[in-house]
């Protein structure tokens, strides 16, 4: 018998990315930002959720992609994280998948370093990949800086 | 003694919280005798009732826990070992402690019951090892009863629960919340007439206001619950020192947060042992000074500006700076030079400085070397102030000021590239405005670091824009310059800002630890209209720039040459409204003549507002806007456009070398001839002095430096 996992999925760029739901706390849609000036530049700047202040984390800036078109807006996935909840900024939200662990497969190694540390997985779905992203490592930004 | 009900009442929830753990314990320990580490916890808790108690007086109580304190005290030494008859004991032991408790909360006294038995037994148990299991049987069955008996009543343990204050936390964000989606519902409801929605959003409003107020007070504690202790110790150190005292206080209602509350505890009893100790006078030291032999402490409270006030006065020896000063000197803690130049009220302040002890003997009461540099210390540390004020002879007074709350602080608000910005107030000296050719000329580099003069100190200037790396400050040109005085620890220094707004109380909430390396930021706060904005960490900010070298003693220039005044003739003076100055005196005999000028025709020539005045061009200087701000609390600044719409301006005209210039002011009261008095050295730049004309305090315009301010070189050439 193998385990199936429930995995939050959006798009980010033209990719398919999923994070494991028990680490999502909730999806919201594009809200203000309030800038951090010093700050790493993956970190995109400080949401009001519910009177709870939110870092958001620009996860093309994160995973090496190009910026989003101008006039579109990313979304909020946001996640629970050591010291509260932090939000990723992606393009689209899709659906909550499950997926069973017979899928998995280690990610292609022609994936650059600093993206393959941070994919967990890659997962065939019947039309496409679903790449799982492993949480710890993206928000580790320290490694992200060298 | 309410204060007194008030500690006991404290004593009998946390007493009867903890023999609720206790009974858990005892459970857990006769599965893990030997278990060590519960064993102390439980050592602890019955210590602690025991030295309550001691000290609430309640002695059969504290006869009983002590019994049950030393057999516990050799379980955990691993002189006994745990056995049945012992855990029965002290199971009993518990069981008549909650019914002492419950008791004293009856009745106020513990004096009912009788314990000699249990006390025995815990004595024998505690000495004889494993032979006395027929003794604990009677003991137990006086106890037991008592077991039966504790659960009737519902006293001040119940009525009252221990909430966790991140909970209260919670609330407060969620109230917040409320309140802004309150907002928008009712903003919704005005544009929308009869949508149907009645009187729901009236009433929504209501009772959010009432929630908001009631979590905020769920916070707050009323002063007195620290205060509730001193009369005991004061009576207590009386006793100890000889002396007598009357303990006065006002003001105990005064509500503090919780945090605020728990933080200046200790500080507030030092200053209160001090004042017994050292500050009041033997009774027979008073009657030679003629005082009352009762010395009197005073506690006072109060709120203000949004701070709450203590005050602790007694009216004792009082402090002489020239015992402190010898003091100082002999320990080392000034040089010779600095002490020759300090104020006495400098000298005062010594005492906060560590290792300072004026008592000349250390008695057992204070001067036990937690000095006046740790309750500085502990003030400062909830961005308190504390000072302090003496008359050799007639007593001493100590002036606490502390905010209201940690959580929510006032700020100033300014903006840089768009985005706003916190500056908590604490840190905020004054506000200054430079506008058009001052901005050029007031700000000198020194090693490539702007620097502004305000009044004769050198200030370094911080571009908020540059330090913050959303641009380069340095390299635009500006048209006026907003620098925002702040100071942080000794350093003062210039930010200089984009946009200067209103001042606020905000929510102050913690960044995530994923940006907490950086220091410009101390945390965020959520606006009223919902969006977030950065405080800035002003400490790291001067840290960032690397100000921190700066001294800012040294950077001292010279003071301004004296200014002389003729004070023995009269003088004529013209008196006007400038800008935020009511009232300011020009001197007539530097002025050809006074004119009414219509505001519309003023133009711009450069940096420069100009007017045609009889077939030439006269430069405009607006009084007002070029003389140096003094307050510290921000004012919304005079815009440049200060003629705009106004029909009627009025000009002083000076005229030299055939050519004029215009000081403008807003209005013009009366012109008269008075000997001029120097009043006070409150002076700034543009101005000789302050005197006191018809009753309101003026400032003298200084013409000549305001003449400094006219276009380079516009006297220079007489006009053909």
């Amino acid at each position: 018998m193998s385990q199936e996992q429930k995995f939050c999925t959006f798009i980010v760029d033209q990719y398919f990315f999923g994070i494991e739901i028990s680490r999502v706390q909730e999806v919201i849609r594009y809200q203000e930002m309030t800038d951090v000036p010093l700050a790493h530049p993956v970190i995109r700047g400080l949401i009001n959720l519910r009177g709870q202040i939110v870092t958001t984390l620009d996860l093309r800036r994160r995973l090496g992609f190009p910026p989003l078109k101008a006039g579109r807006f990313p979304m909020n996935v946001v996640i629970r994280a050591e010291d509260g909840p932090l939000s990723l900024l992606v393009d689209e939200i899709s659906d909550v998948m499950d997926v069973s662990e017979d899928w998995f497969e280690n990610p292609p190694e022609n994936l650059n370093g600093e993206t393959r540390a941070m994919i967990h997985h890659v997962c065939k779905l019947k039309d496409r990949l679903l790449l799982i992203l492993d949480v710890e490592q993206l928000l580790n930004l320290e490694v992200a800086k060298t | 003694m309410d204060g007194m009900d008030e500690i006991i009442k404290e004593f009998l929830i946390e007493s009867t919280e903890n023999l609720d753990k206790l009974d858990r314990d005892f459970v857990a320990l006769e599965k893990n005798p030997k278990d060590k580490e519960l064993l102390s916890s439980i050592f602890r808790v019955v210590h602690t009732i025991k030295g309550t108690c001691g000290f609430l007086g309640f002695q059969k109580l504290e006869s009983v826990a002590h019994a049950g304190e030393n057999i516990l005290g050799k379980l955990r030494d691993g002189q006994l070992a745990m056995n049945e008859s012992r855990t029965n004991a002290l199971l009993a032991l518990v069981d008549a402690l909650r019914k002492m408790l419950v008791e004293i909360e009856k009745t106020g006294k513990d004096e009912k019951g009788n314990y000699d038995r249990l006390i025995s037994t815990l004595t024998l148990l505690s000495e004889v090892n494993d032979s006395v299991k027929t003794t604990v049987v009677p003991a137990l069955e006086e106890a037991s009863e008592t077991a039966n008996r504790t659960g009737e009543s519902a006293g001040v343990s119940e009525t009252a629960i221990r909430v966790d204050v991140s909970l209260l936390d919670r609330l407060m964000n969620l109230v917040g919340e409320l309140v802004l989606a309150r907002n928008q519902i009712l903003q919704f409801s005005t544009a929308q007439e009869g949508a149907g929605l009645g009187s729901a959003p009236q009433r929504l409003s209501w009772i959010t206001s009432e929630l908001q107020e009631g979590i905020m007070k769920t916070r707050m504690q009323p002063i007195g619950n620290v205060w509730g202790k001193f009369p005991r110790v004061v009576r207590d150190l009386e006793a100890a020192c000889g002396k007598k005292i009357r303990l006065e206080m006002e003001g105990k209602e005064t509500e503090l947060d919780k945090t605020v509350i728990e933080a200046i505890k200790d500080p507030l009893t030092h200053i209160v042992r001090n004042s017994v100790d050292h500050g009041i006078e033997s009774p027979e030291k008073r009657r030679e000074a003629g005082k009352n032999e009762e010395g009197l402490l005073s506690l006072k409270a109060y709120h203000e500006g949004g701070q709450v006030h203590i005050e602790i006065t007694d009216d004792g020896g009082g402090i002489s700076p020239e015992k402190i000063r010898d003091k100082a000197l002999s320990k080392g803690l000034i040089s010779p030079e600095v002490a020759r130049q300090m104020s006495e009220r400098d000298l005062l302040n010594l005492i906060f400085l560590p290792g300072f002890s004026t008592a000349e003997k250390v008695t057992h009461i204070s001067g036990r070397g937690v000095g006046m540099d740790v309750v500085k210390f502990n003030i400062e540390s909830i961005n308190g102030v504390i000072d302090i004020q003496s008359k050799p002879g007639l007593g001493t007074t100590l002036k606490i000021k502390i905010p209201l709350t940690l959580a929510i602080i006032p700020a100033l608000m300014v903006t840089s590239k768009n985005n706003r910005y916190a500056i908590p107030q604490i840190n905020l000296l004054e506000l200054v405005r430079l506008e058009g050719v001052k901005v050029q000329t007031e700000i000198q580099l020194v090693h490539g670091a702007p620097i502004y003069q305000l009044r004769g100190h050198l200030l370094p200037l911080i571009f908020l824009n540059q330090e913050l790396e959303v641009s380069n400050s340095l390299d635009t040109v500006h048209n006026s310059l907003n620098i925002v005085v702040l100071k942080a620890g000794d350093h003062q220094f210039g930010l200089v800002v984009d946009e200067v707004n209103d001042t606020q109380e905000i929510v102050v909430k913690p960044l995530h630890q994923i940006l907490r390396h950086v220091d410009a930021f101390a945390g965020a706060t959520i606006l009223g209209d919902g969006s977030v904005a950065l405080i800035l960490n002003v400490m790291g900010l001067v840290k960032k720039a690397h100000l921190i070298s700066a001294n800012l003693e040294q950077a001292k220039i010279e003071k301004a040459p004296v200014i002389e005044i003729d004070t023995r003739d009269k003088q004529m003076l013209l008196l006007v409204k400038a800008g935020y100055t009511d009232h300011m005196a020009v001197p007539m005999k530097q002025l050809e003549r006074i004119e009414k000028l219509d505001g519309s025709l003023v133009e711009k020539a450069g940096d420069h507002d100009v007017i045609q005045y009889r077939g030439k061009i006269m430069p405009l200087i607006h009084i007002g806007s070029v003389l140096p701000e003094r307050r510290k609390k921000p004012r919304q600044i005079v815009e440049p456009s200060v003629y705009e719409n106004k029909a009627l301006i009025y000009a002083a005209v000076y005229t030299k070398n055939g050519r004029s210039i215009g000081f403008v002011v807003d209005r013009v009261y009366d012109v008269v001839e008075v000997i001029v008095e120097i009043k006070d050295v409150i002076r700034r730049e543009g101005v000789l002095g302050t005197t006191v004309i018809q009753g309101n305090v003026t400032e003298i315009l200084d013409v000549d430096w305001i003449l400094k301010l006219a276009p380079p070189g516009f006297f220079d050439s007489a006009v053909a």
